[in-house]
């Protein structure tokens, strides 16, 4: 191995924004105060990150392995497609469970002035 | 130590730091799980710590220059989303298929 190739430079950028993402989505999980509040660190931070590692697992498996793998491209795909789906449906459960985790209503202009 | 094969020595130390990242995630999430006061932060946490198991067996399946994984994370990632969604929709109705 003599010195980092530009191939290689892209891998690892693409590994740690990933880990950056997933590790920042965890800890807003783990930290932020309110359900709805915690909602948003997983739901988003987290399928970027992971995004971010498959997007470097393409790159080192299509450019240093065996070719174009369909299989990665389907796990982004899906993660991707699933992430707002299972977001949403966590939110109507968690209202479900607890009216009271509801946010107000937005009031209306009329009322408002 | 593992044999790298093809793996240069950047992406190795760059595949370690974010190994240790998604650890130290996994370990957020399993807090999350045990403290979670209601059962949708329960759900909540292990949607995320299938997401971030997800990224774990790629990074490993980079380490091992195999793409063996994938099908490990493809099936994680279809049963995930699916636990997560029987999880939920027991909680709202109580009742799975309606």
């Amino acid at each position: 191995m003599s010195g980092a190739s530009a191939i290689d430079i892209l891998i690892a950028a693409l590994l740690l924004i990933g880990g950056f993402f997933s590790l920042v989505g965890s800890i807003g999980l783990a930290k932020l105060s309110d359900f709805l509040k915690r909602l948003h660190g997983p739901t988003k931070a987290t399928t970027l990150g992971v995004g971010g590692i498959l997007l470097a697992s393409i790159v080192h498996h299509s450019l240093l392995g065996d070719g174009l793998g369909l299989r990665e491209i389907l796990v982004t795909l899906f993660l991707f497609l699933t992430a707002p789906v299972s977001a949403h449906v966590m939110a109507r459960a968690a209202m479900a469970s607890d009216p009271a985790a509801k946010p107000p209503p937005v009031p209306s202009k009329r009322n408002e002035d | 130590m593992i044999d790298t094969g093809a793996i240069g020595p950047l992406v190795s130390l760059a595949l370690d730091a974010t190994m240790a990242m998604l650890g130290v995630a996994l370990i957020l999430n399993l807090f999350r799980l045990i403290r979670g006061p209601t059962v949708a932060d329960r759900i909540l946490s292990l949607d995320t710590l299938y997401i971030n198991t997800v990224a774990v067996l790629i990074l490993f399946g980079i380490r091992m220059n195999t793409v063996i994984y994938f099908e490990a994370a493809l099936v994680i990632a279809m049963l995930g989303f699916v636990g997560t969604v029987a999880l939920s929709k027991y909680v709202m109705r109580r009742d799975i298929i309606e």
